[in-house]
């Protein structure tokens, strides 16, 4: 490839949106100790729950999807005859 | 308003028939104009508006308007309008024209107000929109339709036994409420035949098996009206069915695994159509105002910001040829609107704040949470973050973003832009602006808010920490070219394969059959040469004969044990 590479492609730019992430992480969670956030259950009002259910809830995802994938992934031919 | 206004369905039909006629300029407007003319006419509908029309022995009521009826009537217009923009450029006639169909079937279903009525409309959508996979003329659209097809005359057929059922039983053919009703046989009929429609297990796959087999164009007008139209009769006939919570719930988390699964861009998007009926099935299953009234606005946005993601992914293919996560990427470069576009439509799936997927879904789970239903609320917490995972952050990153693959494909044609732009515009529009869209809603008995601080807070959480999941775990979902395998074996694989096993006692019948009707002849001392030699096919045919009694008794013999039962 002849061109340059994209500045949002580069690696100095990844670096920098990782740091943004974890800086809006951090913030999104720390903002929870000047809001009241109203609980219905229990568990739900602990703190900063929405942020480890959350992250929890996708890991558990992708790790089922990749356990079922080994059962029920097949060949982009299979059904071909 | 008279009673002689035209049923603004039937007016989009008539017009689709007038299409081929037309040349091409007129052809253009007549696109744009035929679904503004059924939106103003659907606006104009008095409220408690029925329009009677005698059919043999019944009345039919062609139209009845119910509030929900009339808030999906007009969605059906908009998107008609819109993927009618969108398909300008490069849609076959066939397809425009069962389009038009398609959407005035739509729209005549979610106004119709007797079971009649309501069936024919929805044969004609099975039709119409089998149409539009097969006006894309590929390969692989001829046989997704075919399956396509299949399904949805077993759906109809599984609907018709339910009315006849329902008719025998009550002596009417309105189309209300069922609940509280016995469960019988027309119940469960008319549940399947709705739940068929709505995607909902064992029968899923269909979704993802034809949409993405049809036109850019084709899969904007599939994902908006048939699994919307379910969603609609459901929500008048069974809300607060609590078995439509459990099939709900499945059908959010077999979206999001699937979508995990698959490479294919058109197809994630599918799967994640049966993700979003998920969360409107288990709504009206949870059936309190605030559920019902949630379901209705989370369909209206949820055809928005669908369609949206399906027109992004279809000007990508448009302008590529390429369907797969492992082709794509890097497209952001020359295809900023587009990208934007989509990211747009999956914020909007995903539910963040200031669009509109966030004021309709959360109207579900807060439903959930005031009926104390904790399990499933926490469910439906957790499936907000998988919508993310799967819609809101894989579709954009692998096609737009990753690996640069090196494509430089121009952004899309004009009037595609406009139709996403239009979309786009709705998305966050409603998101910051929800009041013309809860206007649509019939009274709520208690006034809902749902921009509040800790909500908006606890949401950004949710989603931001479930896109830090994704990128973490980015290394675990590598593409693969593979497919999923799914009930759609059944019928791909395992009855195919056992009428290759059939086939040999097939002919082994046919000889048996031949020589009995030999010695048959001989035995009444008949000239059997003779006969055969005068009409050549003539045993043949008797085979043929015999083969058909023997299925014809069969199927008496089935009919006579399910009826002795009862």
């Amino acid at each position: 490839m002849n061109e340059k590479i994209h500045w949002l492609q580069r690696k100095t730019t990844i670096k920098k949106l990782w740091i943004i992430l974890y800086c809006l992480l951090a913030i999104s969670v720390l903002v929870e100790l000047f809001v009241d956030v109203k609980a219905y259950f229990g568990l739900d009002g602990s703190f900063g729950f929405s942020a480890w259910f959350g992250f929890g809830a996708c890991v558990l995802m992708v790790l089922f999807a990749k356990l079922l994938g080994w059962l029920i992934k097949r060949d982009e031919q299979y059904y071909n005859d | 308003m008279t009673n002689l206004m035209i049923p603004p369905g039937l007016l989009l039909v008539l017009a689709a028939f007038l299409l081929p006629l037309l040349p091409s300029l007129y052809r253009k407007f007549l696109l744009i104009a035929a679904p503004i003319a059924s939106l103003i006419l659907i606006l104009l509908i008095p409220d408690d508006y029925s329009l009677k029309l005698p059919f043999l022995e019944y009345e039919l009521l062609i139209i009845k308007l119910t509030p929900f009826g009339k808030l999906f009537a007009v969605i059906f217009s908009i998107m008609a309008l819109v993927g009618n923009i969108y398909a300008l450029n490069q849609a076959k006639l066939t397809e425009l024209v069962s389009a038009m169909i398609y959407a005035g079937s739509g729209i005549s279903v979610v106004l119709a107000g007797d079971l009649i009525t309501l069936f024919i409309f929805w044969e004609i959508m099975a039709i119409a929109s089998t149409m539009i996979l097969w006006a894309n003329n590929t390969s692989g659209s001829r046989k997704a339709g075919i399956r396509y097809l299949l399904v949805h005359l077993f759906g109809g057929v599984i609907l018709m036994i339910g009315i006849i059922s329902y008719y025998s039983e009550t002596g009417k053919i309105l189309f209300e409420s069922m609940v509280g009703r016995e469960a019988t046989v027309s119940y469960w009929f008319i549940l399947a035949g709705f739940l068929i429609n709505a995607g909902a297990p064992p029968l899923s796959a269909w979704i993802a098996d034809a949409y993405p087999e049809a036109s850019p164009s084709g899969s904007v007008f599939l994902s908006a009206f048939t699994t919307k139209t379910a969603v609609y009769v459901l929500l008048i006939a069974f809300a607060g069915t609590k078995l439509l919570i459990f099939i709900g719930l499945y059908m959010v988390f077999y979206g999001i695994i699937y979508a995990l699964l698959e490479n294919d861009m058109r197809r994630i998007l599918a799967y994640s159509i049966i993700n979003q009926v998920g969360f409107m099935v288990t709504g009206i299953g949870i059936g309190t105002d605030l559920a019902l009234n949630g379901v209705a606005a989370h369909a209206f946005a949820h055809i928005i910001y669908k369609a949206l993601l399906i027109m992004s992914a279809g000007s990508v293919l448009y302008r590529t040829g390429y369907r797969k996560c492992t082709d794509l990427g890097g497209l952001f470069q020359t295809m900023p609107v587009t990208a934007v576009c989509g990211i747009i439509g999956a914020l909007s799936i995903s539910a963040f704040p200031l669009t509109s997927g966030f004021i309709s879904k959360s109207m579900i789970s807060s439903a959930a949470a005031y009926e104390h239903l904790s399990v499933i609320w926490y469910l439906l917490l957790a499936a907000t973050a998988g919508v993310f995972l799967h819609a809101g952050i894989k579709f954009p990153w692998f096609v737009f973003f990753q690996k640069d693959s090196g494509l430089r494909p121009a952004e899309a044609p004009l009037n595609m832009r406009l139709s996403m732009y239009i979309f786009s515009f709705l998305c966050i529009g409603l998101g910051i602006y929800p009041d013309p869209l809860y206007s649509l809603l019939p009274a709520l008995k208690t006034s809902y808010v749902p921009y509040d601080a800790a909500h908006v807070v606890t949401q950004i959480q949710l989603l931001l920490f479930s896109g830090l999941a994704f990128f973490i775990l980015l290394p675990m979902m590598k593409r693969t070219l593979t497919i999923s395998l799914d009930f759609d074996w059944f019928y791909r694989r395992l009855l195919p394969g056992l009428v290759n096993l059939l086939e040999p006692l097939y002919y082994i019948g046919t000889a048996t059959i031949k020589r009995s009707i030999k010695t048959l002849y001989k035995k009444l001392q008949l000239e059997p040469d003779s006969r055969i030699k005068q009409l050549g096919y003539w045993s043949l045919s008797v085979e043929g004969m015999v083969w058909i009694s023997l299925l014809i008794f069969g199927i008496a013999l089935l009919t006579i044990f399910t009826y002795s039962t009862y």
